[in-house]
């Protein structure tokens, strides 16, 4: 059971990170719940690995240890690469927005309707 | 190096000259624009050509694969294991008819922004993320691996989300790239949930091995229905589809015409996943009845939300949203069928047509929003009540969008005469309801070009407008795609035969698609 | 955003040697320990956060212009792909160097980590190229994102 917790937690921070982006209206919040979800999906990749009872991956030749999985380690990096991507040009045009609009309410720009 | 060594290489090339052009177009910058732009110039000419080269050889016949970094390019599997383990670039038919439709839009893309952001500021910017868009869509149809496909996804969607902002002095622009970029971003991490759930499961990332040991069991279909809803999301079928005219309609004239390929690429991603790596263990005729309903969703609302718009680049994106219906209509019936003893007959038919119609609607849709660029290149302005009788000064762009009208409009003898047709006739064998609304949407859809042909170049001269045409190699970018659209017009039948039969057979054969992996 | 007591601009300026050398630590050790060109490039590029935070983001802007950080950043992007280039008569990406007994070129021994620097071929140098362009590319979002702010602040 308790390794089942991670994936209790996962669960959690998307329907948070869900419910942010939904609900709120500021934009910098709309932006920080897709950074939850990212986060939330990044641990659900890291805890695919793990298996108990196991050491680290770096071996040459291994004799049959239990080691965790090393590429959900891999694809996790590059998730978190592309998610400080995504989160700086979001937060870019968060700035500019701001500075046409004078306001980060997204019910008061919405210029583009129907 | 000869053409053996250069067929061999192409998948790696093909996406690696781009990305190489990508990073040095900033420091060429600096020093010359002309440079600059001979270089994006030579580059995208570079691509098509060898993008022609590989689809010859891969419609003949030949799957290619490419195994990035073993000691040669066909080794997928290494000595001591059983598995691929490192990235697959797999080139089909399906991959390659893909292929040649980005290609040929950024081709003509390149060309006409040359003319079009001329006056802006930050153009170094702007080539480098065209060539990157060229790199993600390019990426995304050639890999043979699902993570790959991700991180490909990833670089289109902020390369895309970047040049929608690109006008940043108005505000409408960078609202309409942050609404983008939000709905975009969602869709790519359930993706990423997806692979995750798939990776957990079968400890494979390559999609022909994960085909071949796939079971349907209950966390797979989770996996489906995230795929189906993510990808569906990325290419505007309705009920996703709220962020096509806000950011179609802000971006730069020629960026639309990329996002539509862009759009459609994520479209191929979903039947990917539907045909290749699930295959005939999915339960065909739901996730067929699925994917044949939002598609007559898509057709019939895109086109009654079209008609009543003002904004001319409004009303062109609410067309996109219908005619990605009639592909999501044609191969879903593919789906449905695929199992059964009809396949061979009408169902093989309806694939063509809804293949066979991304290429049509990738060239006419690109062409008319080419030719709305033109026309606020001209007038500056996009709303259809305060421009009329352009076709006094500009007579070529006139002629286009004529073309582009009639094409999307489905009248002979232009391209989407002969994929509307194929799509009607075998859809008709199905069920005749679904025959009867594509032809409804196909009537709607020439009532609003009539309007918008009517109320734009129509009438007396507007007595402010500078005279003369657009510049020239804005000219010579339409021009490549009219002619696309005039010659697989006039002979749709060679077309079908050698480029759309190919690809149909591709997606429709996942044995195929699996040996050349894993068995060869 | 003005500048901030002298004290912490002394801290700051002691510390920052070594948030360097352990960022270029992680990058350089990618291919034996955690770590490699992303994740040694933030630590750098947090340390040069520090300096953007300590000292006045006006001053930081003015003496590393953002021509230089976008001439470093395309460096160290054109530099990865060139080494993937460099084994095309074999295959894309391939690790001509390991095995060869050039500069990065010995095999590991057989058996746990044995932390030896000089192996790996191709991979520590895509590991300096990748971090060279997350340097520039963290510390040329935050110094922008620095400089926007305090400019409009002084505006009002």
């Amino acid at each position: 059971m308790i390794y089942n917790i991670p994936f209790i937690v996962v669960v959690l921070l998307i329907i948070v990170g869900l419910a942010t982006v939904v609900f709120k209206r500021n934009l910098i919040k709309i932006v920080i719940g897709i950074t939850i979800i990212e986060s939330g999906v990044n641990l659900f990749l890291i805890t695919l690995g793990y298996r108990e009872n196991s050491v680290a991956p770096i071996y040459t030749f291994a004799p049959s240890t239990k080691m965790v999985l090393p590429v959900p380690q891999a694809l996790t990096l590059t998730s978190i690469v592309i998610g400080v991507a995504v989160m700086a040009l979001m937060l870019s045009f968060a700035i500019r927005i701001y500075q046409h609009y004078g306001t980060l309410d997204s019910r008061k720009i919405r210029r583009l309707r129907e | 190096m000869n053409m053996n060594w250069l067929l061999t290489h192409s998948p790696a090339l093909l996406i690696a000259i781009p990305l190489l052009a990508a990073f040095l177009t900033p420091l060429i910058d600096r020093l010359s624009k002309r440079a600059r732009n001979v270089l994006v110039l030579i580059v995208l000419i570079t691509v098509e050509v060898v993008m022609i080269v590989l689809a010859w050889d891969v419609f003949t016949g030949n799957t290619h694969i490419y195994t990035m970094g073993a000691s040669n390019p066909t080794a997928t599997i290494p000595v001591q294991a059983a598995i691929p383990i490192r990235i697959v670039l797999e080139v089909d038919g399906l991959s390659a008819f893909m292929g040649l439709i980005s290609a040929t839009v950024s081709l003509a893309a390149g060309l006409y922004s040359l003319a079009f952001v001329r006056r802006e500021t930050g153009q170094g910017r702007y080539y480098t993320l065209l060539l990157l868009m060229l790199v993600g869509m390019l990426g995304m149809e050639f890999t043979g691996d699902l993570f790959n496909l991700f991180v490909f996804l990833e670089i289109l969607s902020i390369a895309s989300a970047a040049l929608i902002a690109y006008r940043f002095y108005r505000g409408d622009a960078v609202e309409g790239a942050f609404k983008y970029f939000v709905i975009s971003s969602l869709g790519a991490l359930m993706v990423l949930f997806a692979i995750g759930l798939l990776y957990g499961q079968y400890d494979l990332l390559n999609m022909a091995a994960l085909a071949k040991v796939m079971k349907y069991t209950m966390l797979d279909k989770i996996a489906l229905v995230l795929f189906i809803a993510a990808f569906a999301m990325k290419c505007g079928a309705i009920p996703m589809h709220m962020w096509v005219p806000d950011s179609y309609t802000v971006a730069p004239a020629s960026i639309t015409a990329m996002l539509v390929v862009a759009s459609q690429v994520s479209l191929y991603a979903l039947f990917r996943i539907c045909f290749s790596l699930y295959g005939l263990t999915l339960d065909v005729t739901t996730v067929g009845i699925i994917i044949i309903s939002l598609g007559l969703l898509s057709m019939f609302v895109g086109v009654t939300m079209a008609l009543p718009q003002k904004d001319i680049k409004r009303l062109m994106s609410y067309h996109a949203i219908s005619q990605t219906g009639y592909m999501l209509l044609g191969v879903g019936v593919g789906l449905y069928l695929i199992g059964k003893p009809e396949f061979s007959t009408y169902g093989m038919a309806a694939m063509e047509g809804g293949i066979f119609h991304i290429f049509n609607h990738a060239l006419y849709k690109g062409l008319l929003f080419l030719t709305a660029g033109a026309i606020f290149y001209k007038v500056k302005t996009r709303n259809l009540n305060e421009m009329r009788g352009l076709a006094h000064s500009m007579k070529f762009t006139a002629i286009f969008f004529m073309i582009g009208a009639f094409a999307i409009a489905g009248i002979p003898p232009f391209n989407g005469f002969a994929s509307k047709l194929l799509i009607y006739e075998s859809v008709y064998c199905v069920s005749p309801i679904l025959s009867i609304i594509a032809m409804l949407v196909s009537i709607i859809t020439l009532a609003s070009f009539v309007k918008v042909f009517h109320s734009a170049f129509m009438g007396p001269p507007m007595r402010n407008t500078k005279e003369g045409e657009v510049p020239k190699s804005m000219l010579i970018g339409m021009v490549i795609l009219t002619v696309g659209i005039i010659l697989f017009g006039l002979f749709p039948g060679w077309v079908v035969d050698h480029i759309v039969h190919p690809a149909a057979q591709a997606l429709a054969d996942q044995a195929a698609y699996i040996q050349a992996v894993i068995g060869g | 955003m003005s500048e901030m007591s002298k004290i912490v601009r002394t801290i700051s300026n002691s510390l920052f040697p070594f948030i360097m050398i352990y960022g270029l630590y992680v990058i350089m050790h990618g291919h034996l320990t955690p770590g490699g060109g992303f994740q040694g490039g933030a630590v750098v590029a947090s340390g040069c956060a520090l300096i953007l935070v300590a000292y006045s983001s006006g001053w930081v802007f003015k003496k590393v212009k953002e021509s230089n950080l976008s001439i470093l950043e395309s460096i160290g992007a054109i530099g990865f792909i060139s080494l993937a280039f460099l084994g095309i008569g074999v295959t894309f990406f391939y690790n001509f160097i390991a095995g060869n007994g050039l500069l990065f070129g010995e095999i590991p021994p057989v058996g746990p980590n044995s932390g030896n620097l000089n192996t790996a071929g191709l991979l520590p140098l895509m590991n300096l190229s990748v971090g060279l362009k997350v340097i520039a590319g963290l510390f040329a979002i935050v110094a922008v994102m620095a400089f926007v702010a305090s400019r409009r602040m002084r505006k009002k």
